[in-house]
């Protein structure tokens, strides 16, 4: 008879074979056994955050900067519920999570025991699928299949609860199954024909664009690499949705900009007006598509997406090719290259009148902004950390608001992987965390999470974690002492009535910093800016930035909700314009 | 509207909604049902019956049938959305007007009232295959099998006749012929 494990032994077991170097976690009653454990397995690193949903923040960006599924070991009752954002946040975005919940033992569960809940029923709706661990025996199949499900597919996350009694329990382990396929979703399911029609319809396009999202993170570097040389090979121009930023070079000609509520003009024209719009790996999100009926109306559309129910889901597709992203474009980029020389040119020609209008709608400059010379312009501050950071591989998390648009739209990526934000959810406090979890998986790597100082204060107890394990992560606080996205939506939309949304009694953030015991640096005016950030960039240890910006800057480009895309709100250079062509109201 | 004052859009034209019959199949463990009827509820879905059982012991496989309506777009998400859960096998969808399709309900009825009553009653009944299940000098069970509308009706006309309790099952569906939904 084989050896007899606990179940302790064989949650740190079946965590070796899946190659897992890290957790992110945080000890209590139900959980002990597991943490016991932990000693003897000295090839996992285990990461103590201050907060549960700190842990699952941190395993996101783990996840997101290093392609490996993210592990969150948790107690039952409220660290269970405190992780709930997190799930529901990589559930959103589609980030590869395995939480492992300590739950009261089975002879307890259902009886209001302390710190009991129910967990599997609360993160049913926020996870993939979740486990109830009932019999030690079950143990090792469960947690292999549950890395399998993180991983598979679209990812997300997955959820484990094992009571106390079968963490004590013995069983035998069984190591993962390769290839052995308990109920098989299938993937990869399109076909040459499928490709076929794609390259037909990309062959008769005038106005194209393609419009990227995380599918194409999601399916790897090597996605990246084929998207790159499928947009080039067509000389067709690309968009990006928020989570799909650095798949295509940021700084490139063909890049258009992200499209969107606060995307670029020319990204959003050219979604409206285009004859063939090419979806690879995003999912006609609301902040995307605006006004649904009036959404890009004379195209052809096309969707490319490892998620069947992505599909026709809000917007209806004429071709829908479902599968692996890098996948489907090899096989694009495959048949593209069989076909005669002629392809390439007779493309470039079809769209060069495409591509006049939109370096007209370019020649808007919709990003633009009116720059200061006495108080710090936000997008000044992100365009001037760009500019300091942009010759080192430099990672970018973010929490949620007008910033993270700003970073968004005037930090340029060039690589996948760099670029950590909470898209779907939108969970403020989302960046410090995830920070955290980035400079774990990347610990030579410069790390910055652009910030609000309202964000930032929801998870700034992971300062801690970063003190304590020593990670660098730089803070770069853009401090307008408003929830800046709020006071926009409320002067442009609720006639400036700033109903809660400023900050009274924000703290000291370079005592704060002190008080964690890492650098604080506190900038106000312009001139100093430059210095002030080599200065947090030379500095060895984590760093609480705070950037005193203007407090009235609002976030242009703006699509309203329930527009259009050519009903774009811009920046206030272009207002002075139109306000003597009569255009500028019917704008806003 | 002219302006929404809201961060979201507003709703747009929606299409016409149909009643569909879904059936899925799944694996007969804890929770799963949850999983299906919590996808309903989370998603916005309307569930109009339900009726689950263990249909395979050795396979641990149970058939959910399910009653909706929505647009062929909502219908469509229904599936796919259903069919990304890990335990689900197969997902069927019929529309509540394929004749390919044999959907029956089952009702226990009570009628409380004389023999003249009584007799009346299982007069009516006649046309839905009825079992009498108890039957006392001033009462009787009786067990019907019927489509979701006519179960209605008789509910209706058996007021008069004393009918004082009803127990309905939700619909459960199979297709005619020797087919198989695979």
């Amino acid at each position: 008879m084989s050896k007899l494990y606990s179940g302790a032994e064989i949650v740190f077991k079946c965590l070796e074979d899946q190659d897992v170097k890290f957790i992110f976690g945080y000890p209590g009653g139900a959980v002990l056994p597991i943490y016991d454990e932990l000693k003897n397995h000295s090839s996992i690193k285990h990461i103590l955050v201050r907060h549960e949903q700190g842990a699952g923040h941190a395993a996101e960006g783990y996840a997101r900067s290093s392609g490996k599924p993210g592990v969150v070991l948790v107690t039952s009752g409220p660290g269970a519920t405190n992780v709930v954002t997190a799930l529901t946040d990589a559930y959103m975005d589609s980030v590869p999570l395995v939480c492992i919940s300590g739950q009261v033992p089975t002879h307890l569960i259902g009886t209001d025991a302390f710190q009991e809940c129910d967990t599997t029923g609360i993160t049913r709706p926020c996870t993939k699928h979740n486990w109830l661990v009932k019999d030690v025996k079950d143990l090792s199949k469960v947690l292999h299949e549950a890395f399998k499900v993180a991983t598979t597919g679209r990812p997300g996350p997955v959820l484990v609860d094992i009571p106390k009694d079968i963490q004590f329990a013995l069983a035998n382990y069984s190591k993962p199954k390769k290839e052995k396929k308990i109920n098989e979703k299938v993937h990869n399911k399109f076909s040459q024909n499928e490709i076929d029609k794609l390259i037909d319809l990309i062959s008769k396009s005038k106005r194209p664009v393609i419009y990227t999202g995380g599918g194409v993170i999601n399916s790897g570097p090597k996605a990246s690499e084929a998207l790159r040389e499928f947009v080039r090979l067509i000389g067709f121009p690309i968009t990006s949705t928020l989570q799909g930023l650095g798949a295509f070079p940021g700084d490139d000609n063909q890049f258009i900009g992200m499209l969107g509520m606060h995307g670029t003009y020319e990204a959003n024209n050219a979604m409206h007006d285009c004859d063939l719009l090419i979806n690879i790996g995003a999912r006609f999100d609301d902040r995307i598509t605006g006004k649904i009926d009036e959404f890009s109306p004379n195209s052809k559309k096309v969707h490319i997406d490892i998620d069947p129910s992505s599909i026709n889901k809000i917007i209806k597709v004429d071709l829908a090719i479902v599968g692996d992203v890098n996948e489907v474009l090899k096989s694009v980029i495959k048949k593209i290259n069989k076909k005669q020389n002629g392809f390439k040119t007779s493309n470039k020609q079809k769209t060069s009148k495409w591509w006049e209008q939109i370096q007209k709608w370019r020649s808007k400059d919709s990003l633009g902004f009116v720059n200061s010379e006495q108080t710090i312009k936000p997008q000044h501050a992100v365009q001037r950390l760009y500019e300091l950071t942009k010759n080192q591989d430099t990672f970018i998390t973010t929490e949620v608001g007008q910033h993270q648009m700003w970073a968004a739209q005037h930090y340029k990526f060039n690589k996948p992987n760099r670029w950590m934000t909470s898209g779907g959810l939108g969970t403020m406090g989302y960046g410090l965390p995830a920070a955290v979890g980035v400079q774990i998986a990347h610990p030579d790597k410069l790390v910055v999470d652009i910030a609000g100082e309202a964000s930032v204060l929801m998870t700034m107890q992971e300062m801690s974690t970063a003190v304590q394990y020593n990670l660098p992560i730089k803070i770069f606080v853009l401090n307008n002492q408003y929830m800046g996205m709020v006071r926009q939506w409320q002067e442009l939309l609720h006639e400036k009535n700033y109903s809660e949304s400023y900050s009274e009694a924000l703290p000291d953030f370079v005592k704060l910093a002190e008080a964690y015991g890492c650098k604080g640096i506190k900038v106000q005016k312009p001139s100093e800016l430059d210095d002030k950030i080599k200065e947090m960039l030379n500095h060895k240890g984590p760093v609480i930035f705070d950037c005193q910006v203007d407090p009235n800057e609002n976030c242009f480009p703006m699509i309203p909700s329930g527009k259009p895309h050519n009903q774009m709100i811009l920046g206030p250079n272009d207002k002075k314009e139109n306000k003597i062509t009569g255009k500028g109201k019917a704008l806003v | 509207m002219a302006n929404p004052k809201s961060a979201y859009s507003v709703p747009t034209k929606k299409g016409k909604s149909d009643t569909h019959i879904i059936v899925v199949w799944v694996d007969n463990e804890a929770g799963v049902l949850a999983r299906v009827v919590g996808l309903f509820s989370g998603r916005g879905y309307n569930i109009e019956s339900l009726a689950v059982a263990e249909v395979d012991a050795s396979k641990n496989i149970s058939r959910i049938t399910i009653v909706t309506t929505g647009t062929p777009e909502v219908i469509d998400q229904i599936k796919l959305q259903l069919k990304k859960l890990v335990p689900v096998h197969k997902v069927a969808d019929f529309k509540r007007e394929d004749k390919k399709v044999i959907f029956k309900e089952m009702a226990l009825l009570k009628v409380v009232g004389n023999k003249k009553k009584i007799e009346k009653t299982l007069k009516a009944c006649k046309s839905f295959n009825p079992v009498v299940l108890d039957k006392t000098k001033q009462s009787v069970v009786i067990q019907i099998t019927a489509l979701r509308r006519e179960i209605d009706k008789m509910g209706k006309k058996l007021k008069n006749l004393g009918l004082t309790s009803t127990s309905r099952t939700g619909a459960i569906a199979m297709t005619r012929g020797a087919e198989i939904f695979k």
